[in-house]
């Protein structure tokens, strides 16, 4: 979603995105004349009337689980996007039972919080893990 | 998701649906001055609608039609802006 109109989207997505990604943008192109959605969102710059680099995590019931803003001249890391969204999904398939420590990824160690892990974190999870 | 939409020559426009869950423009007493909050997590995404270009369409989207999957909403300065 940007401030450019759904025709400029067009010529963006006919003229160059489609030559870097076959068949084009996949997923919708959204207008937003003025930011008037980036405002409520929080994420519209005043000052250069243009919505910095916000991106939002949306589950299944419309609720906002995580988000990031950058300012424009540093893209986004989208395979920790994903990372992000399969760790909510993890979490939310175990019920909020498990949760995820920092740098999991899918088959990685969760963690279980409750009694017997107060105080026990280092003895099953060491910080290796968060970067490998 | 999304009906597709005739489009003129009037440039369309989308905005918030119904009412505002958070980070809504607060207006001050004395002035107009809007004042942008960001959202929270873990409380519902304000609800839009917004025209979109999909696949050789010009398409209307309502975030809440997407209720039952999950989203990843991306923001970005502009189309042709390099990064």
């Amino acid at each position: 979603m940007s401030i450019d109109s759904i025709f400029v989207h067009k010529m963006w997505n006919d003229n160059e995105l489609s030559k870097m990604v076959k068949g084009g943008v996949p997923f919708p192109m959204l207008s937003d004349a003025g930011g008037r959605v980036g405002k409520i969102f929080g994420i519209f710059d005043e000052d250069a009337g243009v919505e910095t680099r916000g991106r939002f995590i949306i589950d299944p019931e419309g609720v906002v689980q995580g988000y990031e803003v950058l300012t424009p001249p540093v893209g986004r890391n989208i395979s920790e996007s994903f990372r992000q969204v399969q760790a909510f999904q993890h979490v939310r398939n175990s019920k909020g039972k498990e949760a995820t420590p920092s740098g999991w990824k899918p088959g990685k160690l969760t963690l279980k919080p409750g009694p017997d892990l107060v105080g026990k974190v280092w003895e099953v999870w060491k910080t290796d893990m968060a970067f490998d | 998701m999304g009906e597709e939409m005739e489009v003129g020559c009037a440039r369309p426009t989308g905005g918030p649906v119904g009412e505002s869950v958070q980070g809504e423009p607060v207006k001050e007493a004395t002035t107009t001055k809007e004042t942008i909050r960001m959202i929270q997590v873990g409380k519902k995404a304000p609800d839009f609608v917004a025209p979109a270009y999909q696949q050789g369409k010009f398409i209307s989207v309502k975030l809440s039609e997407y209720l039952g999957k999950w989203v990843l909403l991306c923001f970005y300065p502009g189309d042709f802006t390099f990064v």
